[in-house]
This record gives structure tokens, C-alpha cells and sequence, in this order.
């Protein structure tokens, strides 16, 4: 018996447990603030991660397909957001409108990278994916002519935060005798979307769609056999993993208030990837697990690396980016030696992965 | 009553060869029909038109009384044909259960926002499907499986599971494609008692296979292919001695 089975047969430990984890969450940005406001921000970034890792899950980890472009979402969410709320177009719509607008977007990107490539299994995918997701950010940076729409190189900035009436989240606002501080504000946003995105994860693979994106990763001439219609099924994929991509940009140039085509990089992709791979592809949690590990570690040693060489050898020898990408790909290489499954595996990957 | 399925001058080449020639068939309902020949006469070619996966040269289905028109696989299981496969082709590393909830998705309909909000349409749709795989597990003798791997199961029992996923389409036609492979006796024997049941509840079977103790018991009807040609149609007596069917099988020179 593990300890969820546990859990689920003893309610009150359950709830305590909920109650606990709740509470912590909830106090968590105060902690992190007596740190500096800059680890507020850092959480505030893992988070907008965590969020891409679970999109990406849904077409790598439940729907089998692999997809090495999916930062171009997160980019055109972000662009969407920049472009409707910024001085850009002097365009000032609300949250409210643009993010919908901006999932919407990305959703119908998805539909556009997922047409073409439906035929498509494996490496070949993952080619196309990934050309994909250059050809956007190109797009990005080149759209300033003739037009300028997209401002190229330079980016969009001033972008509106996110508001609700007269409630700002940017800036320190003092409630109850409280101070909240901008990135404060935007924590307890990202947790709420954050858990709402997990609820419909949650709820989307235990159901008559998350079959069918399984049995199509199982075999989809079976699959089709069974009347599935493998084309829609695996569009519904991509538009829906792009669908929170587009959320988590719309945050992130909310947040950020500047976006530029430097964010949506193909490194970022191979990061999500990382993340959803590393976690344990197909499970919500270890996803959850791999953003966030994948997130903080690098900040911790961007914290760390350079005090500690300096007060050890009185100078910078090793630059902390260096030993970031060491350690990264040290990690990568003895995951695959010893949890090929990732760190907190699905139940599916791990048989699948023991039997080979 | 017309005829379940009927088959006309259904034509298949691959390049030069003539795969499928002028095949016509009529499977009346709930009846057994078995359909046999030597390897590579075009039993699984048939299957695989019949089913979407290949299209046809020419000739035309009727199924249940109207027109086939199949434009992929997806729509024959809609139309009320379910198939097993030769090698077989469960979700292997889905459950048992899973895998007949997965064959219930034709005949169901919560999309994404059903699954996000699952109000009581969906979770009572999703109890039913649930339900439903139960029954049909019960059903095909893996009742006590239900949590197991497909893949982790004995041969016997992943060639039943198979027809229990196919069952859960509710099909008007169920055709397996040598569903006795590589089965030992006793697991034959299974096997003939269900595919007995599942006609005598009204299931119709369309049925290829090697084993000719259990094809000769099984089916009403027989018929046979040769060459991509059907040489033969009748009740098993007569198709047994048919002089042609004779010599398909064993040669020209010892009949």
C-alpha cells in the first residue's frame, strides 16, 4: 500500500494533509521574500514552467507524440498578450479578453503544426515540430516590416500588467496591514491557474479523450479499428497542449511586462522537454516534480556557485553557467542510466520501460 | 430480411498482383461464416478492405442494407464492424479493463469538455462505460484480469480480450482474423463455446482461420479463396469435398 492509498482510506489524514499543504503554499511567497523578492520571482517563473510541462504532457506524455517546437505556443501567447495590451498598437484590452485570445491563438497554431504532421511518427515528428517552432520565432523577429507588428529584435515593452478593475498586480499594495509586493500578487494568480491546470489534467486523462490519446500511443491501427478517429483525436492533442501554452504566455508578458523573440528560443523547448522527460513522462506529478527541480536547481547554483569559488579560491574560476549545463547534462546522462523512467514515472512508463 | 453483408466483385491489386478478383459474398445474420484457403489466397486482404485499412479496386459492400462508403478505419467500427487482428494488436500497456473502455469510445460521446467539467451526463456515460467493459469481460471468461496488462496475460486469454474490446463497439459484424492461432486445445475449445454464444446473442462472425476441425465444426457456411479468387461457398460438409478446394490445399496431382 502506497501512501496515496493510504491517504484515500483515512479522510481525515487526507484532508489534514490538504489543509497543511494549503497553508504552506499560502505562506510560502513570505518565506521566500525574507530571501529577496528576486526567489518570489523565480517561483513566479517555475511556476509558468510547471504550467508549460504539463501542456507539453499532453501531447508527449498521454498522447505519445513527440514535440520539440512547443515553446512557439508559449511565444505566440505571449505576443498575443503583448500585442492587444501594450503601446504597440496603443490596443488596452483586458486579461480577462486577451488570454482566452491567446489560448484561442495557440490553439489554432496547434491545429496548424498538427494538420501537416499527422502522418508523422517518432524522429520525423520531432523534426517538423521543431522547425515549427523556429519558423515561429523567426517570424517574431522579422515581423517589423514592412508592417511592424511584432517590434522584431527589439521586442514589445510596457506591456499591461495584469489588472482587475483598479487592482493592479503590479506593485506593492498593503492589505489588511499586510504588504504585498507585485510578484507576490502574481504568486498566488499563477498558484490558482497553476491548480486549476492540474485539475483538468487530472480530470482529462482519467477520461473517454485520455483513452484514446493512450490506445493511439499504443497503436493506432487499433485505435482507428476501435473507431477512434486517430486525426481529430490527435489534433485535440496539439490544441489542447498548445491551449496552455498560450495561457502561460499570455502570464508571462503580463509579468514580465517586456517580451522579446530571445524567450522563445528552441534551448527553451529542449528545457520543457527536460522537464515533462526528466519528471516521468504521462504523470501529472512527476511532471510537476521535473519543472520545478528544473527550475529552482539552476537558480540555487546561480546563488551558490560564484560565493563559493569566491571565498574557496578568492576569485571566479568556473563560470556558474558552465557548471549549470554540467550538472544538467551529468543529471540527464544518469537518469537515463538509472531512472530511464524519470524520477517519478506513470505507472504505464515504468511497465513499459521495465519489460525492455 | 436482407443479407447482413454483401460483398460484389470486390477487386484488389498490389501492382501485378491480382490480390482480391471479382469476390462476392452474401453473410446473412447471425450466422457463423467462415472464411478460409491457403496462405497468401487473400483472407486478411479481404479483412483489411472490408475494414478501411485498404481501399478497393472495385466492387462494392453493402452492409445492414445500405451502401459501405468508407473513407478510413475509424468509420467501419461506427458503422457496426469489429475486427481482431492476425498478430495480435491489444493497448499493451493499458489494463485489461482499459482496453475494452477503449472500444466502448464509438458508441460514447463526452469530448474534452465533458472530461474538464464532468457533469453528470459524463459520469454517468463514464460508469456506463465502465459497467459495460465489466460485463463484456465477464463475458469473454476474464472477469478476474480486469487489472492486468494486456500484454502481461497468456496468448489465450489476449486472443479473448481482444474479441471482448471488439464487442465493446457493439458490432453487428465481428471478424477475427485467425482467432485460434497458436491456441492449444483446450484453449480452442474456449474459444468455440464463446464464439457459439456470441452468434447465438445475435452477433454475426466473419471468421478466417487455419485450424479446419474448428472451422468445419464452427461455421454454417464456408467459403473459400484461392488465389484471390473464392473457388467455393457452402456448409462445411459440401465445401470438404468440393474437388477444387481439394486441390487448392493439396495439390492438382494428388487429388
Amino acid at each position: 500500500m502506497n501512501i496515496s492509498d493510504k491517504l484515500k482510506s483515512n479522510p481525515a489524514a487526507l484532508w489534514s494533509a490538504v489543509v497543511l499543504i494549503a497553508c504552506a503554499l499560502v505562506a510560502l511567497p513570505f518565506v521566500l521574500a525574507m530571501a529577496g523578492t528576486t526567489w518570489v520571482r523565480v517561483t513566479n517563473l517555475a511556476i509558468l514552467f510547471t504550467l508549460l510541462a504539463l501542456g507539453l504532457n499532453i501531447v508527449v506524455g498521454f498522447a505519445g507524440l513527440l514535440d520539440l517546437g512547443y515553446i512557439a505556443f508559449y511565444g505566440v501567447g505571449a505576443y498575443t498578450y503583448a500585442l492587444l495590451a501594450s503601446p504597440q498598437f496603443n490596443l488596452h484590452l483586458p486579461f480577462w479578453i486577451i488570454l482566452p485570445i491567446g489560448a484561442l491563438t495557440a490553439c489554432v497554431f496547434g491545429v496548424l503544426l498538427g494538420a501537416p504532421t499527422l502522418k508523422l511518427r517518432g524522429d520525423y515528428l520531432a523534426i517538423v515540430t521543431l522547425g515549427f517552432g523556429e519558423i515561429v520565432r523567426i517570424f517574431f523577429n522579422n515581423l517589423s516590416q514592412p508592417v511592424n507588428i511584432t517590434n522584431g529584435p527589439q521586442g514589445i515593452s510596457r506591456i499591461d500588467p495584469i489588472s482587475i478593475g483598479n487592482f493592479s498586480f503590479n506593485g506593492s499594495e498593503v492589505i489588511l496591514g499586510i504588504n504585498f509586493s507585485g510578484p507576490v500578487k502574481y504568486y498566488y494568480l499563477l498558484l490558482l491557474v497553476l491548480i486549476a491546470v492540474i485539475v483538468i489534467n487530472l480530470r482529462l486523462e482519467d477520461s473517454r479523450i485520455g483513452r484514446a490519446w493512450q490506445a493511439i500511443r499504443e497503436d493506432e491501427i487499433a485505435a482507428a479499428a476501435m473507431g477512434i478517429n486517430t486525426t481529430r483525436i490527435k489534433l485535440l492533442a496539439f490544441a489542447m497542449g498548445a491551449s496552455f501554452g498560450g495561457v502561460a504566455g499570455g502570464m508571462f508578458a503580463a509579468m514580465q511586462g517586456f517580451i522579446s523573440p530571445d524567450s522563445f528560443v528552441l534551448v527553451e523547448s529542449v528545457m520543457v522537454l527536460s522537464m515533462v522527460v526528466l519528471g516521468g513522462m504521462g504523470n501529472i506529478w512527476g511532471v510537476i516534480v521535473g519543472a520545478l527541480l528544473l527550475s529552482f536547481v539552476p537558480e540555487l547554483l546561480r546563488h551558490t556557485v560564484d560565493p563559493l569559488q569566491r571565498s574557496l579560491f578568492g576569485r571566479l574560476i568556473v563560470e556558474p553557467e558552465v557548471v549549470r549545463m554540467l550538472l544538467f547534462g551529468l543529471a540527464l546522462m544518469l537518469m537515463m542510466l538509472f531512472r530511464p523512467a524519470g524520477l517519478w514515472p506513470s505507472k504505464v512508463r515504468r511497465r513499459e520501460l521495465a519489460e525492455k | 430480411m436482407s443479407a447482413l453483408l454483401e460483398a460484389t466483385n470486390i477487386n484488389k491489386r498490389f501492382g501485378g498482383i491480382e490480390a482480391l478478383s471479382a469476390v462476392s459474398m452474401r453473410i446473412e445474420r447471425a450466422e457463423i461464416y467462415g472464411l478460409i484457403g491457403p496462405n497468401g489466397a487473400g483472407k486478411t486482404t479481404f479483412f483489411n478492405v472490408l475494414t478501411g485499412v485498404y481501399r478497393a479496386d472495385g466492387g462494392a459492400f453493402t452492409f445492414d442494407g445500405t451502401a459501405l462508403n468508407v473513407k478510413a478505419p475509424h468509420e467501419v467500427a461506427a458503422a457496426g464492424i469489429a475486427r481482431t487482428f492476425q498478430n495480435i494488436r491489444l493497448f499493451a500497456n493499458m489494463s485489461a479493463l482499459e482496453n475494452v473502455m477503449v472500444g466502448r469510445h464509438v458508441r460514447t460521446h463526452a469530448g474534452i469538455f465533458g472530461a474538464i467539467l464532468r457533469g453528470a451526463g459524463t459520469r454517468a456515460e463514464e460508469r456506463a462505460i465502465h459497467e459495460r467493459a465489466r460485463v463484456l469481460l465477464d463475458y469473454v471468461g476474464l472477469a478476474a484480469r480486469g487489472n492486468a496488462l494486456a500484454h502481461s496475460l497468456p496468448y489465450g486469454d489476449q486472443r479473448r480480450l481482444e474479441i471482448a474490446r471488439a464487442l465493446a463497439t457493439a458490432p453487428k459484424l465481428l471478424a477475427l482474423d485467425e482467432p485460434a492461432a497458436g491456441m492449444n486445445a483446450t484453449e480452442t475449445a474456449t474459444l468455440r463455446t464463446l464464439l457459439e454464444r456470441i452468434r447465438d446473442d445475435g452477433t454475426t462472425i466473419l471468421l478466417i482461420e487455419h485450424d479446419m476441425k474448428l472451422v468445419m465444426g464452427l461455421c454454417d457456411r464456408i467459403a473459400v479463396l484461392d488465389y484471390g479468387r473464392k473457388i467455393a461457398e457452402g456448409a462445411p460438409a459440401a465445401v470438404r469435398n468440393d474437388a477444387a478446394v481439394i486441390e487448392a490445399y493439396l495439390g492438382g496431382e494428388l487429388a
